[in-house]
C-alpha cells in the first residue's frame, strides 16, 4: 500500500470525526487533524484505535501524542508498516 | 424580592406513541397506544415482552446531528437531544450555529434520566474492561454514561451558559426537573430553562424492574391491552422509554417576544416521605404525597376545587388505587367533586425518569388545545376507586373551560412532585407598574 491508499484510509477513518467536511475532502498531508479538520483532540484516542484496526498495527501512546497533522498519521503508518 | 411567573412557550415529545409535539398532540387526541411486542425481550426471557419505544429515531438522529455527534449518544441522550431542540424550535428560537462562539447565559437546561447509558455500560465498558482492554474503549464512554450526559449534550448543542444539569429522582424525575427549572426562573436566576427527563428502551434498564415483577407480563401477545392504569386487571405497568421537554420562560420574557403561551406554571413542589408512615423504598407515604400536592396547590393560590383535572402518576400496579384516594384526600373533596382522572400511561407505558417530562407536556398541550385524552383499558375500573369512576377519562373529553390541571410523579426513594398548570389567557397579562 503506498503513501496515496494509505491517505485515502486515513480520511475515510477521520471522516466521522471531523466537523468540518470540507476541510477533509481537500485535506493534504499538511492539515492539521485538530484546527483545520476540526476534531476533538478527545477524538483521537479514535482515530488511533481506527488506525489499529484497519493496518493491523500497535500504536503506543508516545507515538499517537506526534500525530497532530494528516501527514503525521500517514508517516506513522507507513513507519509501522515498514517495520514489521 | 419579586418573584417572576413563568410560562411554558415550547414542547419537545420523543414518545413511544408519536415523536414531534404536533404528532403527539393527534396521538393524545385519538388515545393511540404506543405499546408494541418487543422481540429483544422476548430473546432475553423477560417476563414482560411488550413496550414503549419511540418510531424512527435513528432515521431522525441523522437529520438531527453530525456523525461526531451521533458518535457518542447512546439512546438516552439521542431522545433528551431531540426533545430538547424540538422544545427550544417550538418555543421560536434558533438553534445556534455551530461554529458560534456566543454563548446563551440566561438560558439553561435540567434534563433528567434514571439509569443513563446502559447499553454503551453492558456492551461495550463492561465486557471490554473485564477483559483487559480499557485501552479500546474509546473516547465516548464517559460522556455516553455520566449520569449528566444527556443535559450536557443539551447544553453543547444550544450553547446555553446558566445552569446545565441532570437531576434523578427515579419515576419522578422529569416532574422534579419542571419543579427544579420553574423555581430556578421564578427567583431570577434564569429566564429559560428547558426541562424534562429522558430514558433510554435498553432491555438492561428495564430487566431490573422484571425481575421485580412490577412489570405486566399477562398481556404479551396484546400489547396495546398492556398497559391498564385504574383498571381492576392492572397486573404491572409497561416498561417505555422516550423524552419530554418543556421551556419553561419568564413571563415577562416571554410576552416581550411575543413568544405562543401554551401554559402558565402557577405552583410547585418536591418531597419525600423518609421511608416512614407506610412508605419504603418502593412505597410512597401517604402523608407525604399529600402535603406534596397541598404544597403545589396553595404555591397555586388555588382552590382544590378550581384543579379540573388531575395527570396522575397512575402506572397499572397496585399503587393506583392508593393514589387516587391520596389525591381524594389531599385535595379534600367528596367523589362527585373530583376532577377529571386521567392516565397517559395507558397510552405510551412508564417511560421512567422521561414520564415526568411527557406528561408535563401533555398537561400544557391539554390546556392549549381544551381537551383532556382519553385512558385506554380501564373499562373495567378497581374496586377501590369505583367511587370515582364518573371522573374518570375513557373517551376524548373536549373542553372550552379547561383551566386547571395538577401534574404528580412519585418515585422509588419515596419521593414525590407535582405540578401545577393553569391555562394561559391573554387577559392574564400584568398591568403595567408605574415607576412613579
Amino acid at each position: 500500500m503506498d503513501e496515496k491508499q494509505v491517505l485515502a484510509e486515513v480520511i475515510t477513518i477521520l471522516k466521522p470525526f471531523s466537523r468540518a467536511p470540507e476541510a477533509l475532502v481537500n485535506c493534504t498531508l499538511k492539515t492539521s487533524l485538530r484546527d483545520e479538520l476540526c476534531i476533538n483532540s478527545a477524538r483521537l484516542v479514535d482515530v488511533v484505535l481506527g488506525i489499529e484496526d484497519k493496518f493491523g498495527i500497535t500504536v503506543t501512546d508516545e507515538q499517537a501524542d506526534l500525530v497532530t497533522t494528516v501527514g503525521d498519521a500517514v508517516r506513522l503508518i507507513l513507519e509501522s508498516r515498514g517495520a514489521a | 424580592m419579586t418573584l417572576r411567573r413563568v410560562v411554558v412557550t415550547g414542547l419537545g415529545v420523543v414518545a413511544p406513541n408519536a415523536v414531534g409535539v404536533g404528532a403527539f398532540t393527534t396521538a393524545l387526541r385519538n388515545g393511540t397506544s404506543g405499546v408494541r411486542f418487543q422481540p429483544r425481550l422476548a430473546e432475553l426471557g423477560f417476563g414482560c415482552r411488550v413496550g414503549g419505544v419511540p418510531p424512527g429515531v435513528p432515521e431522525l438522529a441523522e437529520k438531527y446531528f453530525d456523525p461526531e455527534q451521533r458518535f457518542s449518544m447512546d439512546a438516552n441522550i439521542t431522545y433528551a437531544s431531540i426533545a430538547a431542540i424540538d422544545a427550544w424550535e417550538d418555543g421560536g428560537l434558533t438553534r445556534p450555529p455551530p461554529d458560534s462562539e456566543t454563548v446563551d447565559w440566561a438560558s439553561g437546561a435540567i434534563i433528567g434520566t434514571g439509569l443513563s447509558g446502559m447499553d454503551p455500560i453492558a456492551e461495550q465498558l463492561v465486557p471490554g474492561t473485564n477483559a483487559g482492554r480499557v485501552t479500546r474503549l474509546g473516547s465516548s464512554m464517559v460522556e455516553q454514561i455520566m449520569a449528566s450526559g444527556n443535559s450536557a449534550r443539551v447544553g453543547g448543542l444550544l450553547a446555553l451558559g446558566n445552569e446545565v444539569t441532570t437531576n434523578s429522582a427515579a419515576c419522578a424525575t422529569g416532574t422534579e426537573a419542571v419543579v427544579n427549572g420553574f423555581l430556578r426562573i421564578r427567583h431570577g436566576l434564569a429566564e429559560r430553562m428547558l426541562a424534562g427527563g429522558s430514558e433510554s428502551h435498553s432491555p438492561y434498564v428495564w430487566a431490573g424492574f422484571d425481575a421485580m415483577r412490577v412489570l405486566d407480563r399477562s398481556h404479551n401477545d396484546d400489547p396495546e391491552r398492556a398497559s391498564r392504569p385504574m383498571s381492576a386487571s392492572a397486573a404491572g405497568f409497561v416498561p417505555g422509554s422516550g423524552a419530554g421537554v418543556l421551556l419553561l420562560e419568564a413571563l415577562d420574557i416571554a410576552l416581550a417576544r411575543g413568544a405562543r403561551i401554551y401554559a402558565e406554571v402557577v405552583g410547585a413542589a418536591v418531597n419525600c416521605g423518609g421511608h416512614r408512615q407506610g412508605g419504603s423504598m418502593t412505597a410512597p407515604n401517604p402523608n407525604a404525597v399529600r402535603r406534596c400536592v397541598r404544597d403545589a396547590v396553595r404555591m397555586a393560590g388555588l382552590e382544590p376545587r378550581d384543579i379540573d383535572a388531575i395527570n396522575g402518576h397512575l402506572t397499572a400496579t397496585r399503587a393506583d388505587p392508593l393514589e387516587v384516594n391520596n389525591w381524594a384526600s389531599a385535595l379534600e373533596l367528596s367523589p362527585q367533586e373530583m376532577p377529571l382522572l386521567h392516565a397517559t400511561k395507558s397510552l405510551i407505558g412508564h417511560t421512567l425518569a422521561a414520564a415526568g417530562g411527557i406528561e408535563c407536556a401533555t398537561c400544557a398541550i391539554e390546556l392549549y388545545h381544551g381537551f383532556i385524552h382519553p385512558s385506554l383499558n380501564c373499562e373495567d375500573v378497581h374496586p377501590q376507586i369505583a367511587r370515582y369512576e364518573q371522573a374518570i377519562v375513557r373517551e376524548l373529553r373536549e373542553l372550552e373551560r379547561l383551566r386547571t390541571i395538577a401534574k404528580a410523579s412519585f418515585g422509588f426513594g419515596d419521593v414525590n412532585a407535582c405540578v401545577v398548570f393553569r391555562k394561559w389567557r391573554d387577559s392574564d397579562v400584568p398591568p403595567r407598574t408605574s415607576n412613579k
